[in-house]
C-alpha cells in the first residue's frame, strides 16, 4: 500500500494536465461536430423542402416559373463521367509507372513531387489553366473545356492512391510471379493489379466525389446554361453553377431550387464516400 | 532467342552425376558491397545441395543469382561465370523469362497469388504452353499430386489461394513452380515460416522432387540440410568455405569453420 501513496502531490498535478488535455480534445470535437450537424441539419431541411419530382423532370426556369435542375444534373453527370473517363486511365497507368517500372529512378521522384503540387493546387487554378488553353483558342466557353477541367483535377488523386495501392503490394509476389518466367508487364496486371484492385477503385471513387462537387474549374470552362444542351461544344449547364447563380439570386423559387441541389451533390458525395470505405474495408 | 529453348535440355539426358549448373568465380555486388567472393559450385543433377551458413554470408544472394532474381533491382550486379545448359545464365542478352521457367523458386514466406487455387497452377501453365481445358486439368491435377497437396484441395480448386493454411499455401507454391517442369528448382528457407508437422512434409516432398529435379536448398536449419540434402555447401562472410557429400560436411568437416558452425560454436 506503501506504493500508492507515493509523492501524491506529483501524481496529482499529472493527473490534472492530462483532465485538462481531455476536456480541451472532448470540447473541439465538439464543436466541430455541432458545425457539421448544423450544416448538414440546414441543407437537408431546406433541400427537401425544395424536392420534388419536378426537380428531375423539368430544366432551370426564370424566375417566377415552375421548374427543376434536369439540364443541371445531367450535365454534371455528363461532365463528370467524362473527366472521370480521361483522368482514370491516365492516373492508372502514371500512378503504375510511379508504383512499378519507375519506383527508383529519379523521374519517377520528380513526377511524384509535381504530382503532389497538382493534388493541393486550388481548383481555381486548373479552371484558369484550362480557360487559357482551351476556351480563348476555341473563342468560347464549351462542355469539354469542363470535363477536361474536371479530369485534371481526377489524374492526381487517382495516381497517387493508385500508387500508394501499389506499393502495399508486398514484393514478394513480384519476385515469386517473376520467378515463374513472368514478364514484367503480366506481373503488374495480372499479380499486382488484382491484389490492388479495390484500393485503386476506392481512389476512383474518392475523385468522382470530389470533381463532383467543384465550382471553380467549371465557371470557367463549361459556364452555365439555362436550357438542356448535350453538345459538348457549347456551354451546358451543371448544379455547383446553377447552385452558385440561383444561391445568390434574391427570388425566393430560385434560392430554393439552390438548396434542393445542394442536398443532391451532398448525397450523391456521401454515398460515393461510403461505398469507398466499404470496399477499402473490405480488401 | 533460342539458345534456351525447353526442349534441347529436356533432351540432354545425363548420366549419373552430370554437374547441371556449373558456378565459376562468382562475385555478386549489392552496390559498390562485394557479397560474393568468387564462388566456385557444382550443383550436381537430380541431387539435393543445400547451401548453409550464418545469416549475411551469402546463401540466398548465391541462390538469387541462380535464377537472375537479382535482375529485378537496380544497383546489384553479378561477375564471373554460371554454366547452365552450355551458357552462362550471367549473359546480358540471356532471355529472363525463359531462365526462369527452367530455373524454379520457392520463397521463405508462401506467395500464393491472389486468384484461386486452379489459377495460381494453370496460370503458370498458360505461360508458356496452350493447353485444352481437359489436358490443362490434368496438368493442374498431377502437379498438386506431386506436391502432395491434391487431397487436401481437390473438391475446393476454386477457392482463394490465399484461404489455405500456412503450410498448404507453401505446397501450392511447389506446386505452382512444378507445373511449369523447370529442370532445377531452388528453395529460400522454404520452411522457416511454418511449423514443424508442415516443414516435415514439404521436406518429405523435396526427397520426392529430387528424382525429376535437380534441387538447391537454403536454410538456417542445419538438421534440415542434413535430412534433405545429398551435398552441402557451408559459406561464411561471402566465401565457399567448404564444399562435399553431406555425412561428409556433418561428419568429418575439414575446415575448422565448418566444424565451429555445426557444432554450434557460433552462428
Amino acid at each position: 500500500m506503501a506504493v500508492l501513496t507515493k509523492d501524491m502531490a506529483r501524481y496529482g498535478s499529472r493527473k490534472r494536465s492530462s483532465m485538462i488535455a481531455m476536456g480541451l480534445c472532448f470540447s473541439a470535437t465538439t464543436v466541430g461536430l455541432t458545425m457539421l450537424t448544423i450544416i448538414l441539419g440546414t441543407l437537408v431541411v431546406k433541400g427537401a423542402g425544395g424536392l420534388s419530382l419536378a426537380v428531375f423532370t423539368q430544366n432551370t426556369p426564370a424566375p417566377g416559373n415552375d421548374g427543376g435542375l434536369w439540364n443541371a444534373i445531367y450535365g454534371s453527370l455528363l461532365m463528370t463521367t467524362i473527366g472521370v473517363c480521361i483522368g482514370t486511365p491516365i492516373g492508372i497507368l502514371a500512378g503504375t509507372y510511379l508504383a512499378e517500372y519507375g519506383r527508383h529512378t529519379r523521374l519517377a521522384g520528380i513526377v511524384r513531387f509535381i504530382n503532389d503540387i497538382l493534388l493541393s493546387a486550388p481548383s481555381i487554378v486548373t479552371g484558369l489553366f484550362i480557360y487559357t488553353i482551351m476556351v480563348k483558342p476555341m473563342g468560347h466557353f464549351s462542355a469539354i473545356a469542363g470535363a477536361i477541367a474536371l479530369a485534371v483535377i481526377v489524374i492526381p488523386i487517382v495516381v497517387r492512391t493508385t500508387e500508394n495501392m501499389l506499393l502495399l503490394v508486398p514484393n514478394q509476389l513480384r519476385e515469386a510471379a517473376s520467378a515463374m518466367g513472368m514478364p514484367r508487364a503480366l506481373v503488374i496486371r495480372q499479380v499486382a493489379y488484382k491484389a490492388a484492385w479495390t484500393g485503386i477503385l476506392t481512389g476512383v471513387l474518392l475523385a468522382i466525389a470530389r470533381v463532383s462537387g467543384e465550382t471553380a474549374p467549371l465557371l470557367f470552362t463549361a459556364l452555365n446554361n439555362q436550357f438542356f444542351s448535350s453538345n459538348m461544344n457549347a456551354p451546358m449547364a451543371n448544379l455547383p453553377a446553377v447552385i452558385f447563380q440561383f444561391a445568390l439570386s434574391p427570388y425566393a423559387d430560385w434560392q430554393k431550387l439552390a438548396w434542393a441541389g445542394a442536398l443532391l451533390i451532398t448525397v450523391a458525395v456521401l454515398t460515393l464516400s461510403i461505398l469507398a470505405r466499404w470496399l477499402g474495408s473490405r480488401s | 532467342m533460342n539458345m534456351f529453348s525447353k526442349d534441347t535440355a529436356a533432351n540432354a539426358a545425363i548420366a549419373g552425376k552430370a554437374e547441371r549448373i556449373s558456378v565459376k568465380d562468382l562475385k555478386f555486388f549489392y552496390g559498390k558491397h562485394l557479397a560474393l567472393k568468387g564462388i566456385n559450385l557444382p550443383l550436381y543433377d537430380r541431387q539435393v545441395t543445400a547451401f548453409i551458413g550464418p545469416s549475411g554470408c551469402g546463401k540466398s544472394t548465391l541462390l538469387r543469382v541462380l535464377n537472375r532474381m537479382y535482375d529485378l533491382y537496380p544497383g546489384q550486379h553479378a561477375e564471373g561465370q554460371v554454366m547452365f545448359d552450355g551458357k552462362n545464365i550471367l549473359d546480358r542478352d540471356l532471355d529472363l523469362n525463359l531462365l526462369r521457367s527452367r530455373v524454379g523458386m520457392v520463397f521463405q514466406k508462401p506467395t500464393p497469388f491472389p486468384m484461386t487455387i486452379y489459377e495460381n497452377i494453370a496460370f503458370g501453365i498458360r505461360l508458356y504452353e496452350k493447353l485444352p481445358k481437359s489436358e490443362l486439368d490434368g496438368r493442374v491435377e498431377s502437379a498438386l499430386k506431386k506436391s502432395a497437396l491434391w487431397p487436401e484441395v481437390k473438391d475446393k480448386l476454386n477457392a482463394n489461394g490465399m484461404s489455405l493454411s500456412g503450410g498448404q499455401q507453401q505446397r501450392l507454391c511447389i506446386a505452382r513452380t512444378v507445373a511449369i517442369q523447370p529442370e532445377v528448382i531452388l528453395f529460400d528457407e522454404p520452411c522457416s515460416a511454418l511449423d514443424p508437422i508442415s516443414t516435415a512434409k514439404i521436406e518429405e516432398l523435396i526427397d520426392e522432387l529430387k528424382s525429376d529435379f535437380t534441387i538447391a536448398i537454403v536454410t538456417h536449419n542445419m538438421q534440415q540440410a542434413a535430412r534433405t540434402s545429398q551435398y552441402t555447401a557451408f559459406m561464411y562472410l561471402g566465401e565457399l568455405v567448404e564444399f562435399g557429400l553431406t555425412p561428409d560436411i556433418f561428419t568429418k568437416p575439414k575446415d575448422k569453420r565448418t566444424q565451429d558452425y555445426i557444432t554450434g560454436r557460433f552462428g
